[in-house]
């Protein structure tokens, strides 16, 4: 679990920059984008932090 | 614009210089500015330009130059200083205009950080409204316009206040985890946007930006910004920062002054791609809704929705938290016995309510322009002290004492050129982003030829 979070973390930056690449390149839709985003948005900023401390420690 | 990053620094080595082992490597300076510089009020700069009635070419071509220019500022004379003496602003400060001087900075610094937070907690507001349909303030108002507005601003405002009160270490680290998230967010409404506006060509796209402009100035089609005005706020929106030596905190830890071109990253990333995707954002607005009004919230909510509207709450909210923090430290400074936490609360209230006045996040490029003249002279007192009084060097500030409480000259080279650029941009209307420069330059040159009267105020033991 503990080398999967960053790489959970890492699919949330992706999640946020690649659905807006895709309705530009006329993929998919701007609602389907948006609620991909949101995705990308609950595992960077819920896992992330998590990463970051145990970076600390 | 002010960071959390700045703040957890400055408490660290505030009277002495920081020890080689404390230095930092590039990586962090790197970091940081491009966190710093993705601020909340970045989503109303660029609509600003386009209000403005600024071109596309013109915008591209000045914020190229402009942050160019800010970034040798930091590179050539901020760092070179900071890396030698290795000092706070403020202790600096104090070795060569006496610790009262430092006192009044600190007051203006801290009343123009609470205007600040307030236009950062108006930002977050916007966004904060949009679930309960709170009406928001258009670009006309500049007083507060509803009451259930005044209430959000209110309860955001409050919110940040007493999390900064608290201490704001996990706001930072938060902070820092949320910057590359928001870089792209920021980067996504801009894809978004430029895809709604529907063009295949720069002429198509410039052609369409200019009759954004016509519709959001009702017909007019007034450049109010040209070239040089758009490279001269992309350079001196930070004056405080660069010329004006502020960042001497930061710097100080650098091994290196060529940790200077790290600035490069927050200008080409915040300055730079943020402010020309809000104005994207803005532009696709008019197109789609034929609406002009500025406002983040709805503006993000629409290009990338929800995640727009948590981008412009964690940018408003992890910026303004510092700078209340900040601005509450530097009031704390003229009166050291008050309790941080009772001085922080009544910093963040008083933003709060600078929060709930409109005027100052519309008039936010003009804000930015008089926070540089007040504050960036200062850094020309720095840099005449350090390489005409001192030679460069470092050990005779690190020995010398301030010879009085409080430098007349320093006062009058910081006020005279300060109060006369205020006069003339109050009654010519000149823009206040292009003061910094001349009242820098002037500032140094008062004060160097005061100090050739009057001896250096600072002895070497």
């Amino acid at each position: 679990m503990q080398n999967l979070r960053p790489i959970l973390a890492r699919l949330g930056l992706v999640l946020t920059v690649l659905p807006p690449l895709l309705f530009f390149y006329d993929v998919i839709e701007l609602t389907t984008s948006k609620i991909i985003m949101v995705f990308g948005m609950i595992l960077w900023l819920g896992i992330a932090p998590i990463v970051q401390k145990q970076h600390e420690s | 614009m002010p960071d959390h990053a700045k703040s957890t620094t400055i408490n660290e080595f505030e009277r002495e210089p920081v020890p080689t082992k404390e230095q930092k490597g590039a990586n962090k300076f790197w970091g940081m500015f491009a966190g710093e510089h993705c601020a909340g009020t970045e989503f109303m700069i660029g609509p600003l330009f386009l209000l403005n009635g600024v071109s596309l070419q013109n915008i591209f071509l000045g914020l190229l130059l402009g942050n160019l220019l800010a970034v040798l500022s930091w590179r050539f004379i901020c760092a070179p200083i900071a890396t030698q003496a290795r000092l706070t602003l403020y202790y600096h400060l104090e070795k060569i205009a006496g610790k009262w001087l430092v006192v009044i900075y600190n007051l203006a610094n801290g009343i123009l950080f609470c205007f600040l937070a307030g236009a950062m907690i108006t930002v977050s507001a916007t966004a904060v409204g949009i679930p309960f349909n709170i009406p928001i303030p258009t670009q006309d108002d500049l007083l507060p316009t509803n009451a259930a507005f005044v209430i959000t601003v209110l309860g955001v405002g409050a919110v940040i206040a007493i999390v900064a009160a608290k201490g704001y270490n996990s706001v930072a680290k938060f902070a820092n985890v949320a910057a590359p998230w928001m870089i792209l967010v920021f980067f996504a409404c801009g894809i978004v946007a430029l895809k709604q506006l529907n063009v295949s060509s720069w002429a198509e796209l410039s052609s369409l930006w200019n009759e954004s402009i016509v519709f959001a100035q009702q017909g007019q089609t007034q450049g109010r910004m040209s070239f040089w005005s758009i490279v001269l706020f992309a350079w001196f929106c930070n004056a405080a920062m660069h010329i004006g030596m502020s960042d001497l905190s930061i710097f100080r830890y650098a091994k290196k002054p060529s940790y200077g071109w790290a600035s490069t990253a927050g200008m080409y990333v915040g300055h730079y791609m943020a402010w020309v995707a809000a104005a994207f954002l803005l532009a696709a607005q008019i197109k789609l809704l034929r609406d002009a009004n500025p406002v983040p919230g709805p503006m993000a909510y629409g290009a990338v929705g929800l995640t727009g509207i948590f981008c412009v709450v964690v940018a408003g909210w992890t910026t303004a938290n510092p700078t209340i923090y900040r601005a509450g430290l530097a009031f704390q400074a003229i009166i050291p016995k008050t309790s941080r936490f009772k001085v922080t609360l009544i910093t963040g209230f008083i933003a709060t309510i600078f929060g709930t006045f409109p005027a100052i996040v519309l008039r936010l490029l003009d804000f930015v322009g008089i926070y540089g003249t007040i504050l960036s002279p200062i850094g020309a007192i720095i840099f005449v002290d350090w390489y005409f009084n001192r030679k460069g060097n470092a050990e005779s500030l690190h020995n010398a004492q301030p010879a009085s409480s409080f430098s007349v000259p320093v006062l009058l080279a910081w006020l005279i050129p300060v109060s006369i650029s205020l006069y003339l941009a109050h009654q010519n209307g000149i823009p206040a982003w292009h003061l910094p420069l001349p009242c820098w330059i002037a500032c140094g040159l008062i004060y160097f030829i005061l100090n050739r009267f009057t001896g250096p105020k600072t002895s070497n033991h």
